[in-house]
């Protein structure tokens, strides 16, 4: 049965592939904790780790010195990822459309767009210096008691 | 677990059994190296078996892009076999589904070869 109650966990982490990893097992425990399907736990497990390994790569460029964090939230009716960096900031008016004919054999700049893809809702915030992502899926209603 | 690759020869067809996770880092470059490798030794059909592939990120999709039009360049083909559903998902989101000649029975895909 889903655990409907609140929970919240957050980590500050290096700019590392291992970080990407963390943050990929705890969105996985979350994701599993708030009862969604295995389809649906695998897909929102891609989106977060694409989100962390935009923010170590892009956002902090493997800077030692730098952090990503990643806090997990889940309520009664979401699950709520926000994953932050200390990188020069990202404006995502500007990204390519990855699906344009144009950009199809890019060999990257799918990462936004699979997290998109698998999110219900995707809020981008600058924070002076660095990028902020929420990204947010919505558990399914509960189902009315038989 | 990362990536690993077996290299077979069938019927003039280089195969690449492709088993673990093609991801940023270490299974992108081991997938991207492979190639160039069959490259270099002059094989010109190309078959990526994805069968055991449990998992894939934006790199690695990038990864197999830029893997397609290596072999292109090169004057070569590349072909995929035996995607997962979850890969399969991943390349029609991407629109990559129709960019790839896409094969779930060996001995047809390297029939395929040109």
């Amino acid at each position: 049965m889903p655990d409907s109650t609140t929970s919240r966990v957050s980590l500050t982490l290096g700019s590392t592939l291992e970080s990407v990893d963390t943050v990929g097992q705890t969105a996985q425990e979350f994701a599993q904790r708030a009862g969604f399907d295995s389809d649906t736990a695998s897909n929102i497990v891609m989106a977060v780790r694409e989100a962390a390994i935009n923010a170590v790569m892009h956002g902090n460029g493997y800077n030692p010195a730098k952090r990503i964090t990643a806090s997990f939230e889940t309520t009664s009716d979401s699950l709520i990822v926000r994953i932050s960096d200390q990188g020069p900031g990202l404006d995502p008016s500007i990204l390519p459309d990855p699906l344009a004919p144009e950009n199809l054999l890019r060999g990257s700049g799918r990462g936004i767009f699979l997290i998109r893809s698998f999110m219900d809702e995707v809020h981008f915030r600058q924070l002076h210096p660095g990028t902020e992502l929420t990204l947010i899926k919505h558990r399914a209603p509960a189902r009315p008691a038989a | 677990m990362s990536m690993k690759v077996a290299i077979r020869q069938v019927d003039g067809v280089t195969i690449l059994d492709l088993s673990g996770r093609i991801t940023l880092g270490e299974g992108s470059i081991t997938l991207r190296d492979s190639i160039h490798e069959v490259l270099a030794k002059g094989s010109k059909k190309i078959l990526l078996n994805l069968g055991d592939t449990s998992y894939i990120d934006s790199s690695g999709i990038g990864e197999l892009v830029s893997a397609f039009t290596s072999v292109k360049n090169a004057g070569g083909e590349l072909k995929l076999l035996n995607l997962t559903k979850k890969v399969h998902d991943l390349l029609q989101i991407t629109k990559l589904y129709t960019v790839f000649d896409i094969w779930d029975n060996e001995a047809s895909a390297i029939g395929a070869f040109n």
